[in-house]
C-alpha cells in the first residue's frame, strides 16, 4: 500500500512551517510521528496534496517546566513520556497513559501533540490531558494562543484548530499538591485501541482532601469526555469508599458509548465504572489515604 | 526528491518519490531484503528497524523522513561472517520456524538487551508486543532473547578481563 502522491516540505523553522500553511491551507497535513497520519495516506482515507514535516524544527524536540506549567513540545514521542523518570514524581500520568499506547515501535515515533491533534475518540491521551486540565499551544500567521482541553476536540476526528494552525506544544499545569494517577484501559488484545479508558488524576491539599481532581474518557463517545460531575464529587471532600463509589457512579452516567462488536454501550459504561473504582481505590492506597 | 541515508553504516545517496515508504525503499532500492513485508498496516512488526537506535515500523516512515539519519537492519547484526550472538541464540533456541517475524523480533529485541542486557520474561513480553509470530510462539523466542542477553553480558566482561590482564 502506498499513499497518493504528494508534495513534501521539511521546514527547519515554525515560521516557515506557519508560511507553507498560510499558502496551501486545508490542502496540507503536518507530518509529526505519522503513526495516525502515514495508515491512513495509505488506505487512502487521507489524501493531502501536501505533507508539511516538522520533525527538522528544533524548537519543537523538548519538554521543560517554564510559568507554573510542563511545556511538552510536539515533536517529544510517547517513549519519551513513558521512560523519562524525571517526569515520574510530578506526571506520573503521563508515564502511565503513554506505556497503553499501541506498542513499543509504535511509541518510539507517535508524538502526544499529534495524537491529540488527531483526535480520535478512542484517543489514550485526550483521556489523560482531559485529566490533568492541558492546554494546546497553536502557532499561525495571527501568533500564538492557548487553546484549553476543553475546547479542542470538536467531532470524531475534528479539532477547534485552524487550517492554518500547528501545534507546538501542549502545556500540563504543574500540580501543588501531593499526586497520583491510574489509566485504566480495556483492549481486546495487546496494542489495540481502547474498548473503554478511564484517565484519573488527583491532588491533595496539606490537609488531606482533595484539592483537584481531573477524570478523563476515551472510547465513551464521540470525543474524549469529561466526566465533570464525577470530578465535583471528589474536589474539596475526602478520597473515601464512599466518595469513590459515588464518584464512580457519576462517571458512569457521563460516558456515552456506542454498542459494537466489542461490547454493548451497557457493559461499557459498567467498566467505566468500575475502573474508576478500582483507580481510586489505588490511588487512595498510594497517597497513605 | 535527494536524500542521504546512513545503513549499517554504510552512506547511501538516492533519488525517491516522497510518498516511498521506508520499508520499499531498503527493499526495493538499496536491495536489503533482510527486512520483511508483513501486514503492510502498522501491526505485525515484521518490518521493524532502528531509526537512530531506536526500534520502528517502516512500513509507516516515509524514506524521505530518513534523510539525514542512522538507519540499522538486520543485515547489520552479523560482523565478519559472524553471526549476531543473538542470531546463534535465535537458532540454537529454535526461536523461528517461517522466520518471517525473526527480522523485526531481531531489532527489537537488539534495542531491549542495549537498554536492559538481562530482561526478565515480563520484560522482554512487553518489549516484543509490537512484533507478532505466528508459528513458533512466543517462548522460545524469549528464551532466546535471554540467552543472547546472557552471553552479551559474558562476552563484555571477558572484554574487561582481557583488558585487565593486558594492563591496557
Amino acid at each position: 500500500m502506498f499513499p497518493a502522491t504528494f508534495e513534501y516540505f521539511s521546514p527547519t523553522t515554525v515560521d516557515e512551517a506557519v508560511e507553507l500553511l498560510k499558502k496551501y491551507s486545508f490542502e496540507a497535513k503536518i507530518l509529526s510521528g505519522g503513526q495516525s497520519l502515514l495508515p491512513m495516506m495509505k488506505l487512502r482515507i487521507a489524501m493531502p496534496s501536501v505533507v508539511i514535516d516538522i520533525n527538522k524544527i528544533e524548537a519543537f524536540r523538548e519538554w521543560k517546566e517554564e510559568n507554573g506549567y510542563l511545556r511538552i513540545g510536539s515533536l517529544v514521542r510517547h517513549a519519551d513520556l513513558e521512560r523519562d523518570t524525571r517526569l515520574q514524581q510530578q506526571y506520573p500520568l503521563l508515564s502511565e497513559t503513554a506505556a497503553w499506547i499501541a506498542d513499543p515501535p509504535v511509541r518510539n515515533m507517535g508524538t502526544l501533540c499529534g495524537s491529540l491533534v488527531h483526535a480520535d475518540p478512542g484517543s489514550d491521551w485526550g483521556a489523560a490531558m482531559l485529566a490533568l486540565r492541558a492546554e494546546l499551544e497553536a502557532v499561525g500567521p495571527e501568533g500564538t494562543r492557548r487553546i484549553p482541553i476543553d475546547h479542542f476536540f470538536v467531532d470524531t476526528f475534528t479539532t477547534s484548530l485552524d487550517t492554518e494552525e500547528v501545534v507546538s506544544a501542549v502545556n500540563i499545569p504543574a500540580p501543588t499538591g501531593k499526586v497520583a494517577s491510574r489509566y485504566k484501559k480495556l483492549e481486546r488484545k495487546a496494542g489495540d485501541f481502547a474498548i473503554v479508558g478511564v484517565a484519573l488524576h488527583v491532588m491533595l491539599s496539606d490537609d488531606g482532601t482533595v484539592k483537584d481532581a481531573g477524570i478523563g474518557l476515551c472510547a465513551c463517545g464521540d470525543i474524549p469526555l469529561r466526566a465533570e460531575s464525577a470530578e465535583q464529587v471528589l474536589i474539596g471532600g475526602k478520597l473515601d469508599p464512599a466518595s469513590i463509589e459515588a464518584t464512580a457512579r457519576q462517571a458512569m452516567d457521563a460516558a456515552d458509548p456506542a454498542s459494537d462488536l466489542r461490547g454493548s454501550a451497557e457493559y461499557k459504561k459498567d467498566m467505566v465504572r468500575v475502573f474508576v473504582e478500582r483507580g481510586l481505590c489505588e490511588i487512595a492506597e498510594e497517597l497513605g489515604l | 526528491m535527494k536524500i542521504s541515508v546512513s545503513v549499517n553504516g554504510e552512506t547511501y545517496e538516492s533519488e525517491v518519490e516522497p510518498r516511498t515508504l521506508l520499508v520499499y525503499y531498503l527493499r526495493e532500492h538499496l536491495k536489503l531484503t533482510g527486512t520483511h513485508v508483513g501486514c503492510d498496516t502498522t501491526s505485525c512488526g515484521a518490518c521493524t528497524v532502528l531509526l537512530n537506535g531506536k526500534p520502528v515500523k517502516s512500513c509507516t516512515v516515509l524514506a524521505v523522513q530518513a534523510d539525514g539519519q542512522e538507519l540499522m537492519t538486520v543485515e547489520g547484526l552479523e560482523r565478519d561472517g559472524e553471526l549476531h550472538p543473538l542470531q546463534k541464540a535465535f537458532w540454537d533456541k529454535h526461536g523461528l520456524q517461517c522466520g518471517y517475524c525473526t527480522p523485526g523480533m531481531l531489532m527489537t529485541a537488539y534495542e531491549l538487551l542495549e537498554r536492559n542486557p538481562l530482561p526478565s520474561e515480563e520484560e522482554i513480553r512487553r518489549a516484543i508486543s509490537g512484533n507478532l509470530c505466528r508459528c513458533t510462539g512466543y517462548v522460545n523466542i524469549i528464551k532466546a532473547v535471554q540467552t543472547a542477553g546472557a552471553e552479551l553480558v559474558k562476552k563484555e566482561n571477558e572484554g574487561l578481563s582481557e583488558v585487565a590482564s593486558s594492563g591496557n
